[in-house]
């Protein structure tokens, strides 16, 4: 296998159809467009079929009908169409379909909207933010590995810099454990024999009038706990002896943990810790480093969103501040000083001498 | 039964005796009990629409798409297998199924509050793409499962919850008549209405829901069966006087008729 030079867009479609993507939609919006470019370019090629949706409502719908035959289907955005997308993910996920989507945002603005979610009642999305386009490659396939483990939708958190950075990456097909068959999918076969199957994201089912809400609900909610058990994902570096914890995430983690190393092989007491996942939240993680460290900074691009969760995790037992803030381009796109490291560094060295970062 | 021709032999007895349409059970009905109200015309237009499917021997290949109303509540009974969708966005799903299943029947039941008013753009882009998918309407001009509000196929001087005195053309506007519309398109193959409001335009909805499903099985593009259908309750008049009023009412501004057929 060789490595290739690809832009981090083309990388990750790329690697979808490596893990056996077969459907994609989607709709065109700066910086996601050319992910759907390359699935409309290269799906065909394999037997697959992407279609350039006239809304993200009716793209996310398509990947919904894909899904119910048991394909791997996905669709994508940036958090402006995903805001547009929130009814469908929600019942998607109480139809427990095995969806991945992208979100190819302008900057952090949108972890609210990734964790929390803007759809009605109850259900939760695993959230992936990869730091480069390698990693972005691997998390894409662990993505449809862990959509189809728990039938759950998994998202896929970049921004601009991730899809627009070239790096040279290998992209070929990496082995999962074996997953059950998807028994579930609708393929019309087992019409009149009484067994037909209803993919069903409200709790109906065949010959049965009556619903049963809180048992619906009570079972998802048992398997979302599962998920927060099984698969929070992190990194860090440096905890030991660290007077400040960096918490950061996706592409301006990378710059952070860039920071970070110079700063310790000067001497400077900083350490670093990244959500992989920001659903699960690694909590259990970040609260552990918290025992040993006198001050907990985190640095996001947005006026404050994941320290939320930090001090979740933090529960109190060290202070916890925000060290980010608003950083983006003329034209919204979410490229800005923060994505250098001399800013990085200003931040954290304020973070150290106690002053505070406007964001 | 299902010979599958439209003109009756007359000039011998017939082969098996007479059987009255209530009498049995379509094949693909898990049961007969069902929650909607008295002289609903939705479970009548339902029943057309299994009977079709079996009479094209399409039993093991349908796959429905079902919108948000109350003949959602008829899922529980229909032996096909099924995907249930948002409100107004079942043709963007139906689409995803027919693509990555071309062999299937595909097909989606919505109302006109589902899909005349909450997803006009899914069902006219599904239209205008000529996707080999049947989408069926099933038009009472009326919301009934919230308890008879006026839809966008409501017809002027209907009476609903929100036009108590009747549909005024100056205040809520115009029906959409969605059959003629996407007729337009040149991605449509059949498009047809009928209506379920007495013994002959019913066994003729069934028909229609025939050459609408070899439409699409001969691969053929979009074909769309608008059905009317009574709703006594949500139109605030005696059960039976219903069908009258679908005929009379609607009817005369939803003209029944085929529209299309390529």
């Amino acid at each position: 296998m060789t490595r290739v030079l690809m832009e981090g867009s083309e990388a990750m479609a790329k690697a979808a159809i490596a893990a056996g993507c077969r459907f994609f939609s989607g709709y065109p919006m700066t910086p996601f467009t050319e992910t759907l470019e390359y699935f409309g370019k290269h799906l065909p090629d394999v037997g697959g079929v992407s279609i350039n949706a006239e809304s993200e409502l009716e793209a996310i719908g398509m990947a919904w009908g894909a899904l119910a035959t048991g394909a791997r289907a996905a669709t994508g955005s940036t958090g402006q169409g995903l805001a547009l997308m929130q009814e469908s993910l929600s019942e998607i996920t109480r139809a427990e379909l095995p969806l991945v989507y992208f979100n190819m945002a302008r900057g952090q603005g949108d972890y609210y909207q990734a964790t929390r979610g803007g759809g009605h009642g109850d259900y939760r999305n695993i959230v992936l933010a990869p730091i480069d386009v390698n990693e972005a490659v691997e998390l894409t396939q662990l993505a449809f590995y862990l959509a189809d483990l728990w039938r759950n939708p998994v998202q896929i958190y970049g921004d601009y810099l991730l899809a627009h950075t070239n790096e040279t990456v290998e992209i070929s097909t990496m082995e999962f454990p074996p997953l059950p068959p998807k028994d579930w999918a609708v393929d019309g076969s087992l019409g009149g024999t009484g067994k037909s199957r209803n993919i069903n994201p409200i709790g109906m089912s065949k010959l049965k009038h009556e619903i049963e809400p809180e048992a619906f609900w009570r079972r998802l909610h048992v398997k979302h706990k599962e998920i927060e058990q099984a698969e929070a994902r992190y990194e860090e570096e440096f905890l030991e002896g660290a007077e400040m914890l960096v918490v950061a995430f996706g592409t301006v983690a990378r710059f952070v943990r860039y920071v970070v190393r110079e700063m310790r092989s000067e001497g400077i007491a900083v350490g670093y810790i990244r959500p992989i996942t920001l659903w699960p939240f690694p909590y259990e993680a970040i609260s552990n480093a918290a025992q040993n460290t006198q001050k907990v900074a985190v640095l996001e691009q947005n006026g404050g969103q994941m320290i939320d969760d930090v001090r979740l995790a933090v529960l109190g037992s060290a202070p916890v501040v925000a060290l980010g803030g608003f950083s983006s381009d003329e034209a919204g796109f979410g490229i800005g000083p923060i994505h250098g490291t001399d800013n990085i560094r200003d931040r954290i060295e304020h973070g150290l001498a106690g002053q505070e970062v406007m964001p | 039964m299902s010979s599958g021709s439209d003109i009756l032999q007359t000039d011998a007895p017939p082969s098996q005796p007479a059987e009255k349409l209530c009498a049995f059970k379509p094949d693909l009905l898990l049961s007969e009990d069902h929650h909607l109200c008295p002289g609903c015309g939705e479970p009548i237009a339902v029943r057309m629409m299994l009977e079709a499917i079996k009479e094209l021997e399409c039993s093991r290949r349908a796959v429905g798409v079902i919108g948000i109303g109350c003949y959602t509540a008829l899922t529980g009974i229909i032996d096909t297998d099924l995907v249930q969708a948002l409100h107004g966005r079942a043709p963007s799903v139906a689409t995803g199924t027919k693509r990555m299943l071309p062999n299937g029947l595909v097909y989606t039941l919505q109302g006109d509050g589902d899909m005349v008013n909450e997803g006009l753009q899914e069902v006219i882009h599904s239209a205008a793409r000529g996707e080999n998918i049947t989408c069926i309407l099933l038009n009472n001009g009326v919301f009934g499962e919230t308890g008879g509000h006026m839809t966008a196929s409501t017809v002027v001087g209907q009476r609903t919850k929100n036009t108590i005195d009747g549909r005024d053309a100056k205040e809520h506007g115009q029906p959409i008549l969605i059959s003629e519309m996407l007729a337009q398109l040149s991605g449509t193959a059949y498009v047809a209405r009928c209506g379920v409001f007495n013994a002959s335009q019913t066994v003729h909805t069934k028909r229609i829901l025939r050459k609408a499903f070899q439409t699409q099985l001969d691969g053929k593009g979009f074909s769309f069966v608008e059905i009317l259908t009574m709703c006594p309750t949500g139109w605030f008049v005696p059960v039976p006087e219903g069908p009258d009023y679908l005929e009379n009412v609607l009817g005369s501004v939803h003209k029944l008729g085929e529209l299309k057929c390529e």
